[in-house]
C-alpha cells in the first residue's frame, strides 16, 4: 500500500529525528514535549506500517531507497529553532491531511480522526515556539528566520499527490500556506519566497530519493535490529 | 473461580475494574477506554479496548492485565483487540473518574462543550483549577508532561506545579 508507507514513513522518520533531542533539548520541559510528540508519531507509524506489512521489518530492514517519506522529515534537527520550523511546516500539513482523511471515510479515516487531535497539540506547540522565537530576541529571531528559510525548499513536496488517498491537494496547499503565513507574520518573520522545491533536492522522497543525512539516520536507527535480529528487552 | 457461562455484564465489570497502569487511581471503565465485550462461547471472550493516544504504551499492559484478571476468574480464552474508531476523547472519562483524578492531584480535563466543541488544544484563557488549593489562578508551563495525556501547569496561589489531564 503506497499511501500507508508514505504516511507511515513520514511519522516514523520524524519520530526518530525528534527522539534524537533526548538529552539535548534546551530545557527539561522541551525534552519531555519533543519526546511526547515523537511518541504520538511513533504510534501513528505503527498503525500505518502495520497496514502495509510487518512493522518491524518495514522500519528496520528496508534500505534507504525503499522509504517513502518526504524529505522534510528526514532533515537533521539543527538548532532548536530549526527543529521548530520543521515542526511548524509538518504539523500544519499533517493536521490538514488527517482532517481530510478523517472526513473521507476511507481506510485511514479511523486513525486520522484519532491522530488529528494529537497533531493539533503538535501544531499548537510549534506555533507558540515560532512566535516566542520569532518575536523574541535578536538572536532568537535570526535563528528562527534561518530555520524557516532553510527548510522552505522541502515544503513543495508535501503537496505531491500520494496514490491511494482521496485528498484535495490544491486546497490542502492553499490552507497550509495561509496558516503558515499567518504564524510567520505574527512572529515578525519574513515568509520565504523561494521555490518550494529545488532541482538539486529533487523533492522526491515519495519516490525513494533521499537527502544525504537520511542514510546516516537510518544506519543509527536500524543498527541494533540488524546486528541483533529479534533482540528485545 | 467462576464456572459456567459468564454474562457479558460480569465480564465487562471484571475487565472494567482493572486499574490504569499509569493512573492507578482510575479503572479502565472510569477512563472510558473499554469499548465492549463479547462472550463467544463458554470460557471464550473478546474485549475491545481503545487507546487514549495512538502511541500510548500503556495499552499493552492494560491488555495483559485484562487477560490476567479474566483468567483468574476462570475464563481461559481471552482476546483483547485494540480499536481506534470512534476516537477516544477525554469526555469519555466518567464523573467519578474526574473526581478521583482531582483527588490524586491531577486537574481533570474540561468538557469539550465548555471549550472548543471538538478535539485539540483548548484556549488557555479557560481556567484550570489547582488540584491542591483550588485556586483558578494557574498557568501553563508546558503542553506536554510526564505522559502524552497530560500538560504541566503551576498554581500562582500555592506555587505548586501540577499535572493537568489535557483535553483530547
Amino acid at each position: 500500500m503506497t499511501a500507508a508507507l508514505a504516511l507511515g514513513d513520514d511519522a516514523l522518520v520524524l519520530s526518530h529525528r525528534l527522539g534524537e533531542w533526548a538529552g539535548h533539548a534546551p530545557v527539561l520541559e522541551e525534552e519531555v514535549a519533543l519526546a511526547n510528540i515523537a511518541l504520538d508519531l511513533l504510534g501513528q507509524a505503527r498503525v500505518l506500517l502495520s497496514l502495509a506489512g510487518d512493522e518491524d521489518e518495514l522500519a528496520f530492514l528496508r534500505e534507504e531507497r525503499a522509504f517513502r517519506n518526504v524529505q522534510l522529515v528526514e532533515q537533521p534537527n539543527g538548532d532548536f529553532a530549526h527543529t521548530i520550523a520543521r515542526q511548524l511546516y509538518f504539523s500544519v500539513y499533517q493536521r490538514g491531511l488527517y482532517e481530510q482523511l478523517a472526513a473521507g471515510g476511507g481506510d485511514f479515516a479511523g486513525l486520522a480522526a484519532k491522530a488529528v487531535k494529537e497533531v493539533a497539540y503538535h501544531q499548537d506547540h510549534a506555533t507558540h515556539w515560532t512566535l516566542r522565537l520569532g518575536d523574541g530576541t535578536e538572536e532568537s529571531h535570526q535563528r528562527m528566520q534561518r530555520g524557516v528559510d532553510a527548510l522552505w525548499r522541502f515544503t513543495g513536496e508535501l503537496f505531491q499527490p500520494v496514490e491511494g488517498v482521496e485528498i484535495d491537494w490544491p486546497s490542502l496547499h492553499t490552507d497550509w500556506l495561509a496558516t503558515v503565513t499567518g504564524v510567520l507574520q505574527q512572529a515578525t518573520l519574513t515568509v520565504p519566497t523561494g521555490p518550494g522545491s529545488g532541482a538539486w533536492t529533487a523533492g522526491a522522497g515519495r519516490q525513494g530519493i533521499h537527502t544525504e543525512p537520511f542514510g546516516r539516520m537510518l544506519a543509527e536507527m536500524q543498527h541494533l535490529h540488524r546486528s541483533h535480529p529479534g533482540a528485545s528487552w | 473461580m467462576v464456572t459456567g457461562t459468564l454474562l457479558e455484564e460480569e465480564v465487562r465489570r471484571l475487565a472494567g475494574s482493572v486499574p490504569d497502569p499509569e493512573l492507578p487511581v482510575l479503572t479502565l471503565e472510569e477512563l472510558g477506554v473499554l469499548r465492549g465485550v463479547e462472550v463467544l462461547a463458554p470460557g471464550k471472550v473478546t474485549v475491545r479496548l481503545t487507546p487514549t493516544y495512538t502511541g500510548c504504551p500503556a495499552i499493552e499492559t492494560m491488555s495483559a492485565d485484562i487477560e490476567q484478571v479474566l483468567h483468574d476468574h476462570g475464563i481461559p480464552e481471552v482476546s483483547v483487540v485494540t480499536v481506534l474508531a470512534p476516537a477516544w476523547s477525554t469526555d469519555d472519562i466518567s464523573a467519578e473518574g474526574r473526581r478521583k483524578l482531582a483527588e490524586f492531584g491531577i486537574a481533570p480535563p474540561r468538557p469539550h462543550d465548555a471549550a472548543t466543541g471538538s478535539g485539540g488544544p483548548v484556549p488557555l484563557t479557560l481556567a484550570v483549577r489547582c488540584p491542591h488549593c483550588g485556586s483558578t489562578d494557574t498557568e501553563l508551563l508546558s503542553r506536554f508532561s510526564s505522559t502524552a495525556c497530560k500538560a504541566l501547569r503551576r498554581c500562582a496561589s500555592c506555587r505548586e506545579p501540577f499535572d493537568h489531564f489535557k483535553e483530547l
